[in-house]
């Protein structure tokens, strides 16, 4: 098994804790694991990506080399756009649909959808809408995290774990959020049954 | 008792040094080195073991507390940034003079591509010019067993040794496997009291015995088991740190090429004359400068035959990636999509609510009266201050730089000449330069902007908070040109008029806009979010 994933977003949605809890997971598996992340000023609003490598075999690269990621996961539109050249001709796209538009000049909304829906292999899903129509908005990250779940060769419970695992010393309500937007995110693909 | 956790290279460096019985661990936040002491000062082992961890003023502080924590025979750990190595320069390259006593390891964080500072500087030139031993990890795992052999090298030798990361990979995950902690030394002096007391005579003496040191050095790269050397084709390639992986990741781990894995030096003398020897050409892989491969070079090596960043195979500039490398080495890329065309950057920007921008608001206000003025300012988070739609500042150029640059304006003749500088900052390296212009008497107005937090690097304690007033007077400032006022909308016409008051003052002026950062008190007042 090998996989290797680009996670995007903007500084404050949580990708960074989506990529610990996949790297946790895929540790406690068994699985070799690389997480490289930019962050520094991105706490300020700007982008922030992470390359995430799974594999039973040993990883010697921390970044996805261009054309070979089999997954992108990204919590913004926009963000996603960015790392089109990395994604492999068979590779996966879970995006949020829904945008992040503090920018002066950001572009149309429906033309970068237009640009996402025409890739081969995508799944847009409105992660702040299936969020916040459950109060959950703080964990929209989840919902992505949930989806995008279904691509993985992940156990649920190992991963239900690790989200556990990383929001534990917040509190169990916290806790309870982040588990019921993972669902929530997960029930979307399955109703879909889109794969 | 072995355990196996996810660490960023930083934690990694980290917990090998707590393991490898570090006393203390002494730093200034700057990323991506901030990690690292943030690790420590979390870690039930530090903790338990009573390591002091507390942030220092200033990278130099560090360094010099360090080596003394090194006089009295216990080990010691100096993190930094790539360029606080600069300001921690002095202290660095006399510890090489001195010699140590217990264990002393400087880690640099370089940071290529400049994904958070102004210069992309090499720390390995450092240690070269510093005459001691370097090394540069490969993997999250060898930076973690690296430390502890880092430390005990520096006790062999009787030398600090430094260690190189780059941000990539101080920046990334890995499973590290860890090893039984060793414990803390004693108390202890060494014998020699005058080799710390460097009198020329003194100092003399030590160079020449860190010269005679050097042979031994190299010996000890060439025997290291971090430097490895696998015969292969005629064609040889060097690859040092993060670059090894790169160059396996091309070959699927599976490379038929003469291969020298360097991950300590001085180089590897033997290894490298061996690979000269046996192969036609040398690609030299290397994040940074090209540091290895213009010692291979000279100015006399016409003959081609070693590539890399000077030769054009690599680009000269920013960091190492596994792409270049691939393309270096003949690889073909695999074809994906191509890049989006006018896709906008999504630049950083200020918080909403942050007191630096209130700042700027104000400022932007007044010096639209005045076309000559220049606003000279410094590093952190309101040196965004300078991107649209602000553009309030003319200048940043290194940690304390703002006041001098005012000052050297106003000598000059400029009028009126400003400086922004905030909090952390100016206890850092700001001091020394308000103090020239308050014995010169330069005609300055200067604002402190404190948000009483070391923000930039995510809110480490600032070591000025609660005495930069008193710090502003004891340095000479005038009680009635040192103000403290709140940068907010209601207090603007107030502030307005009183930035005009201090600009037609002839000498030097100090106002503290002084208002706690949106998110430290977004972090105390709230419960954590996902």
């Amino acid at each position: 098994m090998r996989k290797d994933i680009i996670l995007s977003g903007v500084g404050g949605q949580g990708i960074l804790s989506i990529a610990i809890i996949l790297a946790e997971a895929a540790m406690h598996e068994g699985f070799n694991v690389k997480q490289a992340e930019v962050h520094g000023m991105s706490v300020r609003g700007s982008e922030v990506h992470s390359n995430l490598r799974i594999s039973s075999l040993p990883i010697f690269s921390d970044l996805i080399s261009k054309g070979t990621a089999d997954l992108i996961l990204s919590l913004e539109p926009l963000e996603m756009l960015r790392y089109l050249p990395y994604i492999s001709k068979e590779g996966w796209v879970v995006a949020n649909s829904a945008p992040i538009k503090d920018l002066i000049h950001y572009p149309d909304i429906e033309e970068v959808l237009e640009d996402l829906a025409a890739l081969p292999h995508i799944i847009l899903v409105d992660a702040d809408r299936i969020a916040g129509e459950q109060g959950l908005i703080l964990a929209s990250n989840m919902v992505i995290l949930g989806a995008a779940a279904t691509l993985l060769e992940l156990e649920d419970e190992t991963l239900r774990q690790a989200i556990r695992n990383h929001f534990e010393n917040k509190g169990e309500d916290i806790v309870e959020m982040n588990l019921e937007a993972y669902r929530l995110g997960r029930e979307v693909i399955v109703n879909q049954s889109a794969l | 008792m072995s355990e196996k956790l996810l660490l960023l290279e930083d934690q990694a460096i980290a917990l090998g040094a707590l393991h490898a019985g570090i006393s203390g661990v002494y730093a200034y936040p700057g990323s991506p080195a901030t990690e690292i002491t943030e690790y420590i000062q979390q870690s039930p082992v530090s903790v338990k073991r009573n390591v002091y961890s507390d942030w220092c003023t200033n990278e130099k502080t560090a360094m010099e507390a360090a080596l003394e924590v090194s006089y009295v025979g216990k080990r010691s750990l100096v993190c930094m940034k790539h360029v606080g190595l600069n300001v921690a320069a002095d202290a660095f390259i006399n510890s090489a003079i001195t010699g140590t006593h217990g264990g002393l390891v400087v880690v640099a964080v370089d940071d290529p591509s400049m994904h958070s500072s102004q210069n992309e500087q090499d720390s390995r030139f450092y240690g070269k010019f510093a005459l001691v031993p370097i090394f540069e990890p490969s993997s999250q795992q060898e930076a973690y067993d690296m430390v502890r052999a880092a430390f005990d090298l520096s006790e062999q030798v009787m030398l600090p040794v430094l260690v190189r990361l780059t941000t990539r990979m101080a920046h990334s995950r890995a499973i590290i496997r860890t090893r039984p902690a060793r414990e803390q030394n004693r108390l202890s002096f060494p014998e020699d009291r005058g080799r710390w007391l460097l009198l020329p005579s003194h100092a003399r003496r030590r160079y020449n015995v860190l010269l005679a040191q050097q042979a031994s050095l190299g010996k000890a790269s060439e025997e290291s088991p971090f430097n490895r050397y696998a015969e292969g084709s005629d064609k040889g390639i060097i690859a040092c740190g993060i670059a090894y992986n790169y160059l396996m990741e091309a070959f699927d781990g599976k490379c038929d090429r003469t291969i020298l894995k360097i991950s300590q030096y001085p180089l590897p003398g033997k290894q490298i004359r061996q690979m000269m020897h046996s192969c036609r050409e040398i690609l030299v892989l290397e994040d940074g400068q090209p540091f290895v491969e213009e010692q291979l070079r000279g100015v006399l090596d016409e003959s081609g035959k070693i590539k890399g960043r000077l030769s054009g195979e690599i680009p000269r500039a920013g960091e190492l990636t596994p792409d270049q490398v691939k393309t270096a080495l003949g690889v073909l890329p695999e074809i994906g999509y191509e890049t989006c065309p006018d896709l906008v950057p999504r630049p950083p920007a200020f918080c909403d609510g942050c007191g630096h921008k209130e700042v700027y608001e104000i400022l932007n206000t007044v010096i639209r009266d005045y076309p000559d003025a220049k606003v000279f300012s410094d590093i952190g988070c309101y040196t965004l201050g300078g991107l649209p739609p602000l553009r309030a500042i003319d200048s940043c150029v290194d940690m304390g730089a703002s006041i001098p640059m005012a000052k050297g304006a106003a000598d000059a003749g400029l009028y009126p000449s400003l400086a922004v500088i905030g909090d952390s900052t100016f206890t850092h390296s700001g001091i020394t330069g308000l103090l020239d212009a308050v014995n010169s008497k330069s005609n300055l107005t200067v604002l402190i902007s404190d948000n009483l937090t070391t923000a930039m690097t995510g809110g480490q304690p600032s070591a000025g908070t609660g005495k930069i007033e008193d710090i502003c007077r004891g340095l000479g400032v005038e009680p009635d040109h040192l103000h403290v006022i709140v940068p907010t909308d209601q207090n603007r016409q107030q502030i307005e008029t009183l930035i005009r008051c201090e600009i037609a003052y002839n000498g030097v002026s100090v106002i503290i806009p002084r208002r706690e950062c949106v998110l430290m008190l977004q972090r105390k007042n709230k419960p954590a979010r996902a």
